[in-house]
């Protein structure tokens, strides 16, 4: 079991890196709005026809 | 959305209701259809249909296929309006909210008024995204802003707020650097701790686990020790970052010297922290490092849940508070206009205000004549007559023709800038209202030293070497977790509740207060009344001439800007040709209609015209009008201001809740009599300044009665302030609500009667909650004190406590 004197500080390691990702996460605003992905994934432009014509298509397809 | 097929979704089918297919209010024999996925829908009136067909025509009409609630009822665009957006484009206005990127790249924040659902978010974001010179848009579902950001050289942002109001939503724009800039750090703040608490918070429960199972099935010395000291490691960044919040809150109250939660709570933290160390140091038996943990998240979940239900609110109340562009017509020495921000104004010049415009700021009249709605100020929608030499309050609206004004006062020195110190003053006066947990607090911190001490010199006697893992013991399991989460949580629950229910609470405060009221005061206008005036009656003495003086009237005030022309004009009588009308300023209206002349307007006017009949009625209560034509007086028309339609109701729940109903008015006492007597209300005040409304609450208050007041206007601000809670309605002027505890969104009262449940609810579940709290800590201290209680048992209590204390106040969610 002595293995778990590498293993934990290496996973503390991670930890910490983790904790970084998750301030970079805040300060970039994903947690600015927790509700609303849930919806917009769910509404895609589903008129074809006009959305070739849309400036944005690229992005939405 | 709770179907995974939305895409096949039909179109919502309209055709049981028979309502407006875009706004759902009744059609009202109108005709108007809109083709939408090849069927004609109907429309209840042309701003619904405007708007209706813009969303088709972009493409969108996926939206009423994805939207889960009616949207607003459309509006036709008026002239006026798109002028005053016009001025967003000011590059001296746009200095206060725009962004400058790079070049003729701009941003901007909005706020985006009208968003019923996650559809209306698609909609405007799609919508906006297609506009030529539209580079980005993203918004916000919680909070309905907006942040836009636009190529300038090819299209205004007046062209981007018109083409918002195309499909039916307001826009304006707002500076984002304020109040809201606070909420935003304080929120982000707070998600960085939770965040921490968190995620340490697991890695220190593997640990504890794995120390817990070790006690059962053993482990080795070594182990155990990396084991504490790991966790010790791993509880350091959560007491000096995550539970930060705590120890401030703490150190305020200590030297504000009240008892918050703040204090037990970092009592708690900081012994058992501390005596887990010196555990850890001598290598003897058990840490609460686990404990701390979980702790510091628990409290942080509802603060966060708290904080943004507090943020919510005040961010519908933010959204009500319209603001105009600031710009003015300023008059230089040739008397060519120049529009300048009115900031830029000085005590020496001169400005236009053009009718229908706010006037910027105090100013003394030049021009002859002028009429003005002062509702801002007093909460009454008539208008007033002003002469040259007047001085005009800035804030007020100018009615009829343009009118130029000398600069009277700028800024600070302004009549509404001079009412709104006072409102601070009132309310800085305002008795604090001891929070039942504050009080609670200070309590528990007492017995539960005194119970800590006692164990100590007990076992000290007994058995010195057990005294310090017993007196953590104790300190751990009574840990006031339970305690500090039963307020909080039930705040955030019920402002959650009212919030729905259409009720904003600006001050959580007065959550607790509500339920004590015994005292319950309208002020009159616009509260209990639409504030609209409509007519009443028709009094005529050409007796078969009723419908062709009805037409004249319409005719002749369609051209009007005054309140109660509004009320003569209607769209289903046929308008008559009049030629040379002449606007007589404060007292009517004259013009020429088959090549006679017709008078409109006040008894002295028409007196001038024509003989007074001696079977008029003259009506105190109700504002009148006369029509004449020369020698002939024709008719007079009474309007009167119609009762809310649920005002009944709300008065009769309220009086039925126990609670004792009065009026305070500034209207004559005819006039108040009636009205209270509609609505049974038995004691009222009429004739009633603005200082004696406010002698009037505060000799309640001092005969013991706790005073809720209800009110719009400026004049009951103070008043407002004064009372031991102040509700105050969207629709009325924004000093009145900066001024109110709450305020009820849209025109309706009937969500008094709903906050007055919810909050006598909420009160009842935190006492519930105290009392469970209290009572697990009497159970379990005994057991604490006597060295019974292992580490893991006093968590899992205080887990449990926490969560029947959370569970209890979510039944407030309803």
């Amino acid at each position: 079991m002595e293995i778990l004197y590498l293993l934990i500080p290496i996973a503390m390691l991670l930890l910490v890196v983790i904790a970084a990702f998750f301030f970079w996460s805040v300060k970039s605003g994903q947690m600015d709005d927790l509700e609303g992905p849930a919806y917009r994934i769910l509404m895609d432009d589903d008129d074809v026809k006009h959305d070739r014509k849309s400036k944005d298509h690229k992005e939405t397809r | 959305m709770t179907t995974n097929n939305t895409s096949t979704k039909p179109i919502i089918d309209n055709s049981k209701d028979h309502g407006c297919f875009h706004c759902g209010l009744p059609m009202n024999e109108s005709k108007l259809t809109t083709l939408i996925d090849d069927q004609h829908q109907p429309m209840c009136c042309a701003g619904c249909q405007a708007v209706a067909e813009a969303i088709v025509k972009s493409g969108n009409k996926d939206y009423y296929r994805y939207r889960e609630q009616k949207s607003e009822t459309g509006h036709e665009l008026v002239p006026e309006f798109l002028d005053q957006i016009k001025a967003y484009d000011h590059p001296a206005l746009q200095k206060q909210f725009v962004f400058e990127e790079s070049g003729s790249i701009r941003q901007v924040s909005l706020i985006i008024e009208g968003i019923v659902c996650a559809a209306c978010i698609w909609l405007n974001e799609k919508y906006l995204q297609q506009l030529p010179g539209v580079l980005n848009v993203q918004i916000n579902y919680s909070t309905h802003r907006a942040q836009l950001s636009w190529d300038d050289e090819k299209i205004k942002l007046s062209q981007i707020l018109e083409a918002i109001a195309n499909i039916g939503y307001m826009a304006h724009p707002y500076d984002p650097q304020t109040q809201q800039k606070i909420f935003e750090d304080q929120r982000k703040l707070l998600i960085r701790q939770l965040g921490i608490a968190g995620l340490f918070g697991m890695q220190v429960m593997i640990f504890a686990v794995a120390l817990y199972g070790g006690d059962w099935w053993g482990i080795s010395e070594s182990f155990k020790t990396f084991f504490r000291y790991l966790s010790l490691l791993l509880t350091l960044p959560i007491l000096f970052f995550s539970a930060q919040p705590f120890f401030k809150g703490a150190v305020k109250d200590v030297q504000l010297k009240r008892a918050g939660m703040d204090v037990p709570v970092t009592l708690g933290l900081t012994l058992a922290f501390s005596a887990s160390c010196y555990n850890t140091w001598m290598g003897i038996s058990d840490v609460y490092f686990d404990s701390v943990a979980m702790f510091v998240f628990l409290l942080l979940s509802v603060r966060l849940f708290e904080l943004s239900a507090r943020k919510k609110a005040a961010e519908k109340i933010e959204s009500l508070t319209n603001l105009t562009p600031t710009l003015c017509n300023r008059l230089d020495t040739k008397g060519d206009i120049e529009v300048v921000p009115t900031v830029e104004l000085t005590l020496t010049d001169s400005f236009l205000v053009k009718p229908g415009e706010i006037i910027p700021t105090d100013g003394v009249l030049i021009s002859p004549h002028a009429l003005v709605d002062e509702a801002l100020l007093t909460g009454e929608p008539y208008a007033v007559n002003k002469v040259a030499g007047d001085i005009l309050i800035g804030g007020s609206y100018n009615l009829q023709q343009p009118i130029k004004l000398q600069v009277h006062h700028l800024g600070q020195d302004t009549v509404l800038s001079g009412i709104k110190r006072l409102i601070e003053q009132a309310q800085s006066f305002k008795p604090d209202v001891a929070i039942l947990a504050d009080r609670v607090a200070s309590v528990f911190v007492l017995v539960l030293l005194v119970l800590v001490t006692i164990t100590g010199i007990y076992w000290w006697q007994i058995d010195p070497a057990r005294v310090l893992p017993i007196m953590v013991a104790t300190l751990v399991v009574t840990c006031p977790c339970a305690l500090s989460l039963a307020t909080p949580a039930s705040l955030s629950a019920a402002i959650g509740s009212l919030t729905r229910n259409g009720m904003l609470v600006a001050r959580s405060r007065a959550l607790e207060v509500m339920p004590k009221i015994d005292t319950v005061i309208f002020d009159k206008t616009g509260t209990l009344t639409t504030g609209v005036l409509s007519l009443n009656q028709q009094q005529d003495f050409n007796v078969d001439q009723h419908d062709f003086n009805r037409q004249v009237a319409h005719s002749l005030e369609l051209q009007s800007e005054h309140p109660i022309a509004h009320a003569l004009v209607n769209d289903n009588i046929q308008t008559l040709v009049v030629k040379s009308l002449i606007n007589v300023p404060g007292q009517g209206l004259q013009g020429e209609i088959e090549g006679e002349i017709y008078y409109i307007g006040n008894a002295e006017f028409i007196k001038k015209v024509a003989e007074f009949p001696e079977n008029l009625k003259f009506n105190q209560q109700m504002q009148q009008v006369h029509l004449a034509r020369s020698g002939q007086w024709l008719a007079s028309f009474d309007f009167s201001d119609p009762l809310k339609v649920d005002a009944k109701e709300t008065v009769q729940q309220l009086i039925k809740r126990g609670l004792n109903v009065r009026i305070l008015s500034g209207d004559s006492f005819g006039y108040v009599s009636s009205i209270a007597k509609q609505l049974g209300i038995e004691h009222f005040d009429a004739d009633q300044l603005p200082d004696d409304k406010l002698n009037k609450v505060k000799q309640l208050q001092s005969q013991g009665h706790k005073v809720a007041m209800i009110g719009d206007g400026i004049n009951d601000a103070p008043v407002l302030a004064a009372a031991d809670l102040s509700i105050s309605l969207s629709l009325g002027t924004d000093l009145a609500r900066a001024a109110a505890d709450m305020v009820i969104n849209g025109g309706q009262l009937a969500p008094l009667i709903n906050a007055h449940k919810t909050t006598t609810k909420m009160m009842n579940v935190i006492r519930q909650n105290f009392s469970w709290a209290i009572m697990y800590n009497i159970a379990a201290v005994p057991f604490s004190m006597a060295g019974l209680i292992q580490p893991w048992l006093a968590a899992i209590g205080m887990s449990l406590s926490s969560l029947i204390v959370v569970v209890n106040a979510l039944r407030l969610r309803v």
